[in-house]
């Protein structure tokens, strides 16, 4: 009865192999979860009428665009999203702010209302062509989504090819919307952060030594961090990468640069990992002006943080949920209704994607019995019109190039005494 | 001096990789099984011990207890309910369930506590000299590196010298011979996985202590660098599972920090691969000959 130890190695072995690899690949070590349920739906799905009780005249605006004609019918939203397993929180952002940004539309009563229906796709690539598929025979004729990249280069391939148009909260790679003329972002593209974040540095901290830290395996990150390092070339000092599997520990990079003398810090990644090298910098002494990117926002809203960490820390984002506009407010208000949390920079994507689809049905005067493909065609020319402009929480006056790109203005906040202000 | 930082760190990592791959190697000892959901006990754990602190207001100690008591019902249920019908069934069938009870225990701490990562406060900090401080030596670290020990050198006296570690080297030798001697078999692995468990909880104190952020994916990787360190220690071996993680931390440190950032982690696991070809059965492993 007596099991052969080597076999066992041997088989042991081999899985950690498969398992590595797995999490090589950019998707999370996620695999055959129970995820793969095909009726799994955003728990903020909720019937239409509930919530919503905004006054008429708080939605964005779409700017001065006249109705061809009279849009009316219930259009079909589709959203896709990672709302288990380790992205889980940027889906659910996503599709929770599409979701109030629908209810809000149909409490209107107005002649467009929208269903909308949230798939989850684990923030894994064939999860998220078989949530587009279900959304497909459901009868999706606009797309919100997918909310990260490595799945939405997939999905944005299929909808292209059946002609439906796509609008990503969040998928800001140049690689989701490159040759695909359907395909549009409501984030900026990766480079173009990276750029505008090595502007800012060359004004304001013109002799600084620049450390960069960022997660090699994620297309976002690189993204930045190519853009960036292009630009600032030999004023870096110290580059470290982490991945997905070694994203709890950063000791030794932080220690290499404060070796290296780095008085500038940048972080193009999300504000899980940004944590950790806040506070492991804190352990070891190490005080350098940290900058972070649209990830970063959310860092404040985690429970329990000790915002003296982030303190003196710089975020370059264009939603801050501190902000006192009155759409920020109410947007805020409803978010922590249902969620019980502040929403971050995904959830208020979701939002403007919906409002922008919203604002464009209307300029272009569709109604819901036409076929997707003729949907897609006059919203392509509609968001790539000259006079089409949309403003709400993520910036204003939004206007699209003709590849997806979405052109505004990113801001800077700097984090004092746990509160964003402006530098 | 930067690389006496680059150690610290290294060893630090190492221990509680160390403290995991205890785990997973006294049950693979002694019940012959790997018990994939042991990461995400951790991850319980240290759940439990945020909850108790933050939610209760416990003392950290308190907080400590009350997550060990946690995990190791938690990881008697478990083993009641998901590996004790499949005693007789072949290893591929128990560690495809772990896998499962893994999955299971993710999304349920997923529902249970959300998805948005929790930031654990430490539990085991205390003031330190500046000196210290400035070699990079954490209180997180001292502690993680002590506990580590003393874990191992109790178990190896538990095992070796009590009635029910007698009762454990003679399950893990022959579980039918042991029955036929009048032990209790499933009362032994249940103690094992009790045991195991109960380390798993102060794994994940001691990780989230370092490493702060908490989510329902927290243990995974760990769980699996652990299995690497307890593999390339020897598995089934106590002080191989200690010197395995301690080796697997400092090499991955003083890779990312000489080498390459990108390339560490292929690294420590080419590393892994060379002892298995020379050693197969891991450092401190014991090499058994197949019977024909």
């Amino acid at each position: 009865m007596k099991k052969s130890i080597i076999r066992f190695l041997s088989l042991a072995l081999a899985l950690v192999m498969v398992l590595a690899l797995c999490a090589c690949g950019g998707e999370t070590q996620q695999g055959p979860g129970p995820a793969e349920n095909p009726n799994t739906e955003a728990p903020a799905t909720e019937p239409a009428d509930d919530g919503g009780n905004e006054p008429a005249g708080d939605e964005p605006s779409g700017g001065d665009n006249e109705p061809a004609g009279e849009a009316s019918g219930t259009f079909k939203l589709g959203g896709i999203g990672p709302m288990t397993g380790g992205a889980a929180q940027y889906g659910m952002a996503a599709m929770t702010g599409a979701q109030i940004a629908v209810d809000e539309i149909n409490a209107l009563g107005g002649p467009v209302q929208f269903e909308f229906k949230a798939e989850d796709d684990v923030n894994v690539t064939d999860t998220a062509i078989n949530a587009y598929g279900r959304l497909k025979d459901w009868g999706m004729q606009v797309l919100v989504g997918c909310v990260t990249t490595t799945p939405c280069i997939s999905v944005a391939q299929e909808a292209n090819t059946d002609r439906i148009f796509a609008l990503t909260p969040s998928a800001s790679s140049t690689d989701v919307t490159a040759g695909r003329d359907n395909m549009f972002q409501m984030c900026f593209t990766d480079p173009n952060q990276g750029l505008s974040g090595a502007e800012y540095i060359k004004t304001n901290f013109p002799d600084a030594k620049i450390a960069v830290i960022y997660k090699n395996d994620d297309a976002y990150s690189v993204g930045i961090r190519d853009a960036f390092a292009g630009q600032m070339g030999d004023s870096i000092v110290y580059e470290g990468t982490f991945t997905d599997d070694t994203q709890t520990d950063f000791s030794v990079q932080v220690a290499a640069a404060k070796d290296a003398g780095a008085d500038v810090v940048y972080l193009p990644m999300y504000y899980q990992p940004a944590t950790v090298i806040l506070n492991q910098a804190k352990a070891i002494g190490y005080a350098p002006t940290f900058i972070g990117v649209d990830g970063m926002d959310g860092i404040l809203d985690q429970e329990n943080f000790d915002a003296s960490l982030a303190e003196g820390v710089l975020v370059m984002s264009p939603f801050a949920a501190s902000s006192t506009d009155e759409l920020t407010v109410n947007f805020v208000a409803e978010y922590q209704k249902r969620m019980g949390q502040l929403p971050n920079q995904f959830a208020a994507d979701g939002y403007d994607c919906v409002y922008a689809i919203y604002n464009a049905i209307q300029a272009a005067g569709l109604t819901a019995d036409m076929s997707t493909a003729d949907i897609c065609e006059a919203l392509i020319a509609t968001f790539t019109s000259d006079s089409f402009s949309y403003s709400g929480l993520t910036g204003q006056g939004m206007t699209w190039s003709t590849n997806g790109e979405v052109t505004k203005l990113p801001m800077a906040f700097l984090i004092k005494d746990g509160v964003y202000t402006t530098p | 001096m930067v690389f006496f930082s680059y150690l610290i760190s290294g060893i630090s990592l190492g221990s509680v990789y160390a403290i995991i791959a205890l785990g997973y190697t006294m049950v693979y000892g002694i019940a012959k099984m790997l018990n994939f959901a042991h990461g995400d006990v951790i991850m319980v754990g240290g759940y439990i011990c945020y909850c108790a602190m933050t939610y209760l207001g416990l003392p950290a100690i308190a907080s400590i207890l009350l997550s060990m008591v946690v995990c190791t019902v938690l990881g008697v249920v478990i083993e009641g309910l998901a590996y004790r019908p499949l005693r007789q069934a072949g290893s591929l069938a128990v560690l495809i369930t772990a896998i499962g009870v893994s999955y299971f225990l993710q999304n349920a701490a997923q529902l249970i506590w959300g998805v948005t990562p929790k930031i654990f406060t430490s539990a085991v900090s205390f003031p330190l000299p500046q000196g210290l401080t400035d070699l990079g030596i954490s209180s997180e670290a001292i502690v993680t590196v002590v506990s580590c020990v003393v874990i191992m050198i109790a178990l190896t006296l538990f095992v070796n010298h009590t009635r029910m570690g007698k009762a454990m080297r003679a399950c893990s030798e022959d579980k039918g011979a042991a029955q036929l001697m009048g032990i209790n078999v499933n009362r032994t692995i249940s103690v094992t996985f009790a045991i195991g468990s109960a380390l798993a909880a102060i794994a994940g104190v001691l990780l989230c202590s370092s490493y702060t952020t908490l989510m329902p994916t927290t243990g995974s990787m760990p769980g699996i660098k652990a299995f690497t360190a307890a593999v390339f220690g020897g598995i089934g071996s106590i002080p191989g599972a200690f010197i395995g993680g301690l080796l697997l931390g400092i090499i991955e440190a003083m890779a990312k920090a000489y080498i390459s950032t990108n390339l560490a982690n292929a690294i420590v696991f080419a590393v892994l691969i060379v002892v298995l070809l020379v050693r197969p059965s891991g450092l401190l492993g014991k090499y058994v000959p197949e019977k024909v």
